[in-house]
Protein backbone atom coordinates (compact mmCIF):
# COMPACT_ATOMS: atom_id res chain seq x y z
CA UNK A 1 0.00 0.00 0.00
CA UNK A 2 0.79 3.57 -0.62
CA UNK A 3 2.51 5.64 1.92
CA UNK A 4 -0.32 7.68 4.44
CA UNK A 5 0.66 11.34 4.14
CA UNK A 6 -0.99 14.80 5.08
CA UNK A 7 -3.68 13.96 1.92
CA UNK A 8 -4.80 11.36 3.85
CA UNK A 9 -5.41 12.41 7.41
CA UNK A 10 -7.06 15.73 5.94
CA UNK A 11 -9.50 13.74 3.93
CA UNK A 12 -10.30 11.86 7.25
CA UNK A 13 -10.95 15.17 9.03
CA UNK A 14 -12.80 16.34 6.12
CA UNK A 15 -15.19 13.14 6.09
CA UNK A 16 -15.70 13.94 9.96
CA UNK A 17 -16.16 17.45 9.22
CA UNK A 18 -19.46 16.60 6.82
CA UNK A 19 -20.59 14.25 9.10
CA UNK A 20 -21.07 16.85 11.71
CA UNK A 21 -22.64 19.35 9.65
CA UNK A 22 -25.16 16.82 8.29
CA UNK A 23 -25.62 15.96 11.75
CA UNK A 24 -26.13 19.45 12.85
CA UNK A 25 -28.44 20.39 10.28
CA UNK A 26 -30.22 17.21 10.27
CA UNK A 27 -31.22 16.38 13.37
CA UNK A 28 -33.72 17.14 16.36
CA UNK A 29 -32.36 16.40 19.72
CA UNK A 30 -30.38 19.25 20.76
CA UNK A 31 -27.99 16.76 22.71
CA UNK A 32 -27.21 14.95 19.97
CA UNK A 33 -26.80 18.46 17.50
CA UNK A 34 -23.96 18.96 20.56
CA UNK A 35 -22.39 15.64 19.63
CA UNK A 36 -22.25 16.62 15.81
CA UNK A 37 -20.17 20.01 16.79
CA UNK A 38 -17.70 17.93 18.69
CA UNK A 39 -17.49 16.16 15.52
CA UNK A 40 -16.74 18.77 13.56
CA UNK A 41 -14.28 20.01 16.25
CA UNK A 42 -12.57 17.04 15.99
CA UNK A 43 -11.97 17.47 12.61
CA UNK A 44 -10.69 20.57 13.00
CA UNK A 45 -7.95 19.19 15.68
CA UNK A 46 -7.14 16.52 13.33
CA UNK A 47 -5.95 19.11 10.27
CA UNK A 48 -4.36 21.10 12.75
CA UNK A 49 -2.72 17.82 14.15
CA UNK A 50 -1.63 16.76 10.44
CA UNK A 51 -0.21 20.22 9.97
CA UNK A 52 2.22 20.03 12.92
CA UNK A 53 3.52 16.74 11.29
CA UNK A 54 4.66 19.05 8.37
CA UNK A 55 5.12 22.63 10.25
CA UNK A 56 6.13 21.63 14.08
CA UNK A 57 4.27 21.58 17.26
CA UNK A 58 2.04 24.81 16.96
CA UNK A 59 -0.84 22.61 15.38
CA UNK A 60 -0.01 20.47 18.33
CA UNK A 61 -0.63 23.27 20.76
CA UNK A 62 -3.57 24.99 19.08
CA UNK A 63 -5.02 21.65 19.50
CA UNK A 64 -5.09 22.04 22.56
CA UNK A 65 -6.71 25.11 23.00
CA UNK A 66 -9.16 23.83 21.30
CA UNK A 67 -9.93 21.04 23.33
CA UNK A 68 -10.45 23.29 25.88
CA UNK A 69 -12.51 25.75 24.09
CA UNK A 70 -15.00 22.35 23.17
CA UNK A 71 -14.73 21.71 26.84
CA UNK A 72 -16.27 25.22 27.92
CA UNK A 73 -18.84 24.62 24.98
CA UNK A 74 -20.13 21.40 26.33
CA UNK A 75 -20.50 22.68 29.45
CA UNK A 76 -22.02 25.92 28.98
CA UNK A 77 -24.62 24.05 26.20
CA UNK A 78 -25.25 21.01 28.25
CA UNK A 79 -26.65 23.75 30.90
CA UNK A 80 -28.58 25.56 28.30
CA UNK A 81 -30.15 22.55 27.60
CA UNK A 82 -30.86 21.67 31.26
CA UNK A 83 -32.22 24.79 31.67
CA UNK A 84 -34.35 24.43 28.71
CA UNK A 85 -36.03 21.63 29.61
CA UNK A 86 -36.85 22.19 32.91
CA UNK A 87 -39.14 25.05 31.56
CA UNK A 88 -40.17 23.73 28.13
CA UNK A 89 -40.43 19.57 28.87
CA UNK A 90 -38.65 19.21 25.17
CA UNK A 91 -35.26 19.03 23.64
CA UNK A 92 -36.33 18.99 20.08
CA UNK A 93 -34.67 22.21 18.44
CA UNK A 94 -38.11 22.91 15.76
CA UNK A 95 -39.92 23.54 19.44
CA UNK A 96 -37.71 25.74 20.75
CA UNK A 97 -38.52 29.01 19.07
CA UNK A 98 -39.82 31.07 22.12
CA UNK A 99 -37.87 34.19 19.63
CA UNK A 100 -39.68 33.78 16.60
CA UNK A 101 -42.72 35.60 16.18
CA UNK B 1 12.59 3.60 15.26
CA UNK B 2 10.66 3.22 12.02
CA UNK B 3 6.73 2.61 12.76
CA UNK B 4 5.05 -1.05 11.52
CA UNK B 5 2.47 -1.30 9.46
CA UNK B 6 1.42 2.11 9.13
CA UNK B 7 -1.35 1.94 6.25
CA UNK B 8 -3.02 -0.60 8.22
CA UNK B 9 -3.22 0.80 11.39
CA UNK B 10 -4.95 3.99 9.55
CA UNK B 11 -6.80 2.84 7.32
CA UNK B 12 -8.16 0.69 10.20
CA UNK B 13 -8.89 3.64 12.49
CA UNK B 14 -9.84 6.15 9.43
CA UNK B 15 -12.42 3.72 8.93
CA UNK B 16 -13.54 3.19 13.14
CA UNK B 17 -13.56 6.65 13.48
CA UNK B 18 -15.39 7.72 10.23
CA UNK B 19 -18.09 4.49 10.74
CA UNK B 20 -18.45 5.41 14.62
CA UNK B 21 -19.07 9.63 13.14
CA UNK B 22 -21.60 7.91 10.95
CA UNK B 23 -23.23 6.06 13.76
CA UNK B 24 -23.71 9.30 15.84
CA UNK B 25 -25.66 10.74 13.23
CA UNK B 26 -27.41 7.76 12.25
CA UNK B 27 -28.93 6.24 15.47
CA UNK B 28 -32.61 6.93 17.34
CA UNK B 29 -30.81 7.05 20.44
CA UNK B 30 -29.27 9.62 22.12
CA UNK B 31 -27.41 6.88 24.49
CA UNK B 32 -25.98 5.48 21.15
CA UNK B 33 -25.28 8.47 19.01
CA UNK B 34 -22.68 9.13 22.40
CA UNK B 35 -21.06 5.79 22.66
CA UNK B 36 -20.81 5.87 18.80
CA UNK B 37 -19.08 9.34 19.69
CA UNK B 38 -16.66 7.84 22.26
CA UNK B 39 -15.27 5.30 19.69
CA UNK B 40 -14.75 7.67 17.27
CA UNK B 41 -12.78 9.54 20.13
CA UNK B 42 -10.60 7.22 20.77
CA UNK B 43 -10.24 6.24 17.08
CA UNK B 44 -8.76 10.16 16.36
CA UNK B 45 -6.82 9.07 19.59
CA UNK B 46 -4.90 6.82 18.03
CA UNK B 47 -4.26 8.95 14.91
CA UNK B 48 -2.56 11.29 16.55
CA UNK B 49 -0.47 8.73 18.33
CA UNK B 50 0.40 7.88 14.30
CA UNK B 51 1.04 11.61 13.92
CA UNK B 52 3.72 11.80 16.74
CA UNK B 53 1.72 13.77 19.03
CA UNK B 54 1.75 11.56 22.09
CA UNK B 55 0.49 14.62 24.45
CA UNK B 56 -2.61 15.58 22.58
CA UNK B 57 -3.09 11.94 22.49
CA UNK B 58 -3.53 11.50 26.19
CA UNK B 59 -5.33 14.78 26.59
CA UNK B 60 -7.82 13.59 23.61
CA UNK B 61 -8.41 10.49 25.98
CA UNK B 62 -8.61 11.85 28.96
CA UNK B 63 -10.64 15.30 28.39
CA UNK B 64 -13.00 14.02 25.39
CA UNK B 65 -13.49 10.74 25.85
CA UNK B 66 -13.30 10.61 30.24
CA UNK B 67 -14.88 13.89 30.46
CA UNK B 68 -17.39 15.88 28.19
CA UNK B 69 -18.40 12.36 27.24
CA UNK B 70 -19.92 11.74 30.96
CA UNK B 71 -20.97 15.22 31.30
CA UNK B 72 -23.46 14.46 27.66
CA UNK B 73 -23.97 11.08 29.54
CA UNK B 74 -25.27 12.36 32.56
CA UNK B 75 -27.52 15.11 30.51
CA UNK B 76 -29.13 12.83 28.70
CA UNK B 77 -30.12 10.68 31.43
CA UNK B 78 -31.58 14.09 32.93
CA UNK B 79 -33.68 14.48 29.67
CA UNK B 80 -36.49 12.32 29.66
CA UNK B 81 -35.61 9.30 27.10
CA UNK B 82 -38.50 7.32 26.90
CA UNK B 83 -40.92 10.42 25.09
CA UNK B 84 -38.07 11.33 22.75
CA UNK B 85 -37.53 7.81 21.60
CA UNK B 86 -40.79 7.60 19.59
CA UNK B 87 -40.44 10.43 18.08
CA UNK B 88 -39.23 11.51 14.66
CA UNK B 89 -35.51 12.08 14.79
CA UNK B 90 -34.73 14.12 11.60
CA UNK B 91 -36.21 17.18 10.61
CA UNK B 92 -37.53 18.23 6.95
CA UNK B 93 -34.80 19.67 5.61
CA UNK B 94 -32.64 16.36 6.10
CA UNK B 95 -32.76 15.56 2.18
CA UNK B 96 -31.64 19.06 1.52
CA UNK B 97 -29.33 19.30 4.27
CA UNK B 98 -27.33 16.28 3.70
CA UNK B 99 -26.89 17.30 0.02
CA UNK B 100 -25.69 20.18 1.03
CA UNK B 101 -23.43 18.61 2.67
CA UNK B 102 -22.22 16.18 0.18
CA UNK B 103 -22.17 19.32 -2.22
CA UNK B 104 -19.36 20.95 0.59
CA UNK B 105 -17.82 17.69 0.38
CA UNK B 106 -16.89 18.02 -3.08
CA UNK B 107 -16.05 21.26 -2.74
CA UNK B 108 -13.67 20.53 -0.02
CA UNK B 109 -11.96 17.67 -2.01
CA UNK B 110 -11.24 20.30 -5.15
CA UNK B 111 -9.27 22.27 -2.80
CA UNK B 112 -7.21 19.83 -1.61
CA UNK B 113 -6.66 18.04 -5.19
CA UNK B 114 -5.64 22.03 -6.84
CA UNK B 115 -3.30 22.50 -3.55
CA UNK B 116 -2.29 19.17 -3.10
CA UNK B 117 1.12 20.07 -4.59
CA UNK B 118 1.88 23.26 -2.05
CA UNK B 119 2.62 21.30 1.04
CA UNK B 120 6.62 20.83 2.11
CA UNK B 121 8.05 17.93 1.11
CA UNK B 122 10.37 17.89 4.14
CA UNK B 123 8.40 16.32 7.48
CA UNK B 124 9.47 18.45 10.51
CA UNK B 125 11.52 17.22 13.16
CA UNK B 126 9.26 16.40 16.19
CA UNK B 127 10.63 14.58 18.61
CA UNK B 128 8.52 11.82 20.53
CA UNK B 129 10.36 11.68 23.72
CA UNK B 130 10.19 14.99 24.64
CA UNK B 131 6.64 15.89 22.75
CA UNK B 132 5.39 16.59 26.39
CA UNK B 133 8.15 18.83 27.81
CA UNK B 134 8.36 20.54 24.38
CA UNK B 135 4.50 21.53 24.47
CA UNK B 136 4.41 22.88 27.60
CA UNK B 137 7.62 24.58 26.96
CA UNK B 138 5.88 26.35 23.97
CA UNK B 139 2.52 26.76 25.91
CA UNK B 140 4.25 29.26 28.64
CA UNK B 141 6.59 30.71 26.08
CA UNK B 142 5.05 31.51 22.76
CA UNK B 143 1.66 31.04 23.97
CA UNK B 144 1.23 32.81 27.38
CA UNK B 145 -1.21 34.93 26.71
CA UNK B 146 -3.45 32.58 24.92
CA UNK B 147 -3.11 30.28 27.62
CA UNK B 148 -4.33 32.78 30.44
CA UNK B 149 -6.99 33.10 28.32
CA UNK B 150 -8.15 29.81 28.16
CA UNK B 151 -8.05 29.77 31.79
CA UNK B 152 -10.43 32.81 32.25
CA UNK B 153 -12.67 31.02 29.65
CA UNK B 154 -12.70 27.99 31.65
CA UNK B 155 -13.55 29.91 34.55
CA UNK B 156 -16.57 31.53 33.00
CA UNK B 157 -17.73 28.33 31.61
CA UNK B 158 -18.07 27.03 34.96
CA UNK B 159 -19.66 29.93 36.20
CA UNK B 160 -22.04 29.82 33.58
CA UNK B 161 -22.80 26.37 33.58
CA UNK B 162 -23.56 26.53 37.48
CA UNK B 163 -26.04 29.66 36.94
CA UNK B 164 -27.86 27.74 33.85
CA UNK B 165 -28.25 24.54 35.93
CA UNK B 166 -29.77 26.42 38.70
CA UNK B 167 -33.35 25.97 39.50
CA UNK B 168 -34.41 29.45 39.33
CA UNK B 169 -32.52 31.92 37.10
Amino acid sequence: MAEIGTMHYLVVAMMLFILGVVGVVTRRNVVVILMSIELILNAVNLNLVAFSRLYGLHGQVFAIFVIVDAAAEAAVGLGIVIAFFRNKETVNVDEIDLLKW
Amino acid sequence: MTPVATPFFFYFLAALSVGSALGVILRKNAVHSAIFLIFTLLAQAGLYLMLYAPFVAGVQIILYAGGIMVLFLFVIMLVNLERSLKEEQFNKQWVVGTMVGVLFGAVILLVYRSGAGSFPKTLAVLQESTNTQDIGVMLYRNYMMPFEVASLLLLVAIVGAVVMAKKRI
